[in-house]
């Protein structure tokens, strides 16, 4: 007998990928789960001030009119959808989905939301009773920024999905949860994979990090042989094909573009990784050191051999909070002298801004064409340089330097070093920066809450 | 006979708030002794002077024939607080790639 599989599908990589991709997974072959990520680190802050204006917002908006358009089809073939949409306010997007369910007449279909993650308003009550949330890299404690924190959630894992899909949602709608949670939820779910299953849940974690970056694995940003990678255009997002046992196939629809191969793969495994035998998540610690990989056919990668240890007793929480103000401004140099009139005029600029008598805490220059990407590292460039472009940057713990900073630059295209251009965008942006605040939090502190209604 | 390590190695990087990891993954299986070899926490250091600020760590990875190296301060405060082109340090993995490293007339006969 063939061994059971679970199709399970990653669309969106990040929050702003591709609005195709998650379309492309649900009608371009067959898959029974599609995970969606759409919080990055400083997501959070945002959508906390988008429900601070109205109470109905406050999460990722791109997945409602991407539900208007796979909904029916994913009913009608049953793909679940598990997505992180939820950001600070799960209820009101569950409530904005089941408006669509309703009008294309969905009844009966269960969405959930899972919260709970959500301890903005616990932090004091935290704090004072022994709880610190001190910088996890640093150790400073939460008090140095305590009037300045605009967020604070906790990442859940899988465990909370997979009881909202035991439940029978077909959508399931997050808070802040782990990447790799989406994709092993269905697994927990569907083989009933126990909680101390250290191996599997370690495996289906794996599985999980290699499908959450999006075409990451499937060739996208692929170093090796990259010019030898066909049709990025239509590249195909990643589907792992999970089994009981704990091993799985990473692949893609067939007549996408794009490759699956062991390099893809492997490129992916070690993307944004610590201590590889201790990849820590709420489920389990996966030890990536132990992963099997073979080639299984074309795009196709078999994994096997996972070995994992008991989850720790923390959740790690994310706090964002205010830093102070930068800004970024640039201009083109052409040739000749590209990078001497360049550097010139970064010496004006800087002389300008001390006579003003600004204060910053920092100011970077950089020649884009010269040694942006790779500072001292870059060779000296060559005397011919068709164009430089100088780009400033500054930042500064209040509004007012940064905002006269962006004022300095648009003149230097008149009283500065000549054959200048590149300024038709006008002056720059100040932004506001949202800085974020890793710390950890006993499990016992915190519970999701999961809830099903049905679609009526 | 000294070599860069792009005639070794692909590779990919990311960042960890103000750490940037930096994944160097064996071309041929029979490099990955080479680069266990000469691709130490230190020469890594070295070679990022000016860029990276911190403390250079190294965990291997022989199931992958590939090294995992975790570089501190290293990308100029990270995150949104980064004022870089770069602030996530996507390019530091080529900027490994431009490492050389001198390896013995037999190793060199491994090459391709």
């Amino acid at each position: 007998m063939m061994p059971r599989i679970i199709r399970i599908a990653n669309g969106q990589g990040f929050w702003g990928d591709s609005l195709e991709a998650p379309v492309q997974q649900v009608m371009g072959g067959p898959i029974d789960y599609l995970g969606l990520d759409y919080l990055a680190e400083v997501t959070m802050s945002i959508m906390q001030k988008q429900r601070s204006r109205d109470a109905r917002l406050g999460y990722a908006r791109d997945f409602i009119p991407l539900i208007e358009r796979i909904l029916a089809t994913c009913v009608e073939r049953n793909i679940k959808v598990i997505a992180n949409a939820g950001g600070v306010n799960p209820s009101a997007c569950r409530d904005a989905v089941v408006d669509v369910a309703r009008e294309l007449g969905l009844r009966g279909l269960k969405v959930a939301t899972v919260s709970g993650d959500d301890i903005l308003d616990r932090l004091d009550s935290l704090s004072s009773g022994g709880y610190p949330l001190s910088d996890l890299d640093s150790g400073r404690p939460i008090s140095e920024i305590r009037d300045r924190i605009q967020s604070a959630n906790v990442y859940f894992g899988a465990a909370p999905i997979a009881e909202a899909l035991d439940r029978g949602a077909g959508i399931v709608i997050t808070g802040r949860c782990t990447d790799t949670g989406l994709t092993l939820a269905p697994m927990i779910h569907e083989f009933g994979w126990p909680a101390d299953d250290w191996n599997r849940l370690a495996s289906g974690t794996v599985a999980g990090h290699i499908i959450e970056c999006g075409a990451q694995c499937t060739g996208g940003n692929c170093q090796f042989e990259w010019e030898s990678i066909e049709r990025l255009e239509e590249i195909g997002y990643p589907i792992v094909e999970a089994r009981e046992d704990g091993s799985f196939v990473v692949t893609k629809h067939a007549g996408t573009g794009g490759r699956v191969s062991l390099a893809t793969v492997k490129e992916q495994l070690v993307y944004e990784i610590g201590d590889p035998a201790a990849y820590i998540t709420p489920d389990c610690i996966a030890d990536f050191t132990t992963i099997r990989l073979a080639d299984a056919g074309r795009d196709r990668v078999e994994v096997s051999g996972v070995q994992g240890r008991p989850a720790t007793d923390s959740f790690k929480v994310s706090v964002s909070y205010l830093a102070g103000y930068k800004a970024v401004g640039t201009l083109v140099y052409s040739w000749p002298d590209a990078y001497a009139k360049a550097r010139m005029a970064a010496e004006v600029l800087r002389l300008r801004l001390d006579k003003l008598g600004l204060r910053f805490d920092e100011v970077l220059i950089e020649f884009v064409g010269v040694n942006a990407c790779h500072g001292p590292l870059a060779p000296p460039p060559s005397p011919d340089l068709a164009e430089v472009q100088l780009r400033v940057g500054v930042r500064a713990g209040s509004k007012d330097p940064v905002e006269r900073f962006t004022k300095e630059i648009a003149p230097l295209v008149l009283n500065g070093p000549p054959t200048v251009t590149g300024f038709a965008g006008g002056r720059p942006r100040v932004e506001e920066i949202v800085a974020y605040w890793p710390a950890l939090l006993p499990k016992t502190q915190a519970a999701a809450i999961v809830e099903v209604i049905e679609v009526a | 006979m000294r070599v860069p390590l792009l005639r070794l190695a692909h590779s990919r990087s990311g960042d960890k708030g103000d750490t940037s990891n930096i994944g160097l993954i064996a071309l041929r299986p029979e490099y990955y002794p080479l680069l266990v070899k000469y691709v130490t926490a230190e020469r890594v250091k070295a070679h990022f002077a000016g860029i990276c600020f911190g403390e250079v760590r190294r965990f291997e990875l022989p199931n992958l024939g590939a090294l995992n190296f975790l570089l501190q301060q290293a990308l100029g405060g990270g995150g949104t607080i980064s004022l870089r082109t770069d602030a996530q340090g996507k390019t530091l993995s080529p900027a490994l790639l431009k490492m050389e490293i001198e390896i013995s007339a037999r190793e060199a006969g491994l090459l391709l």
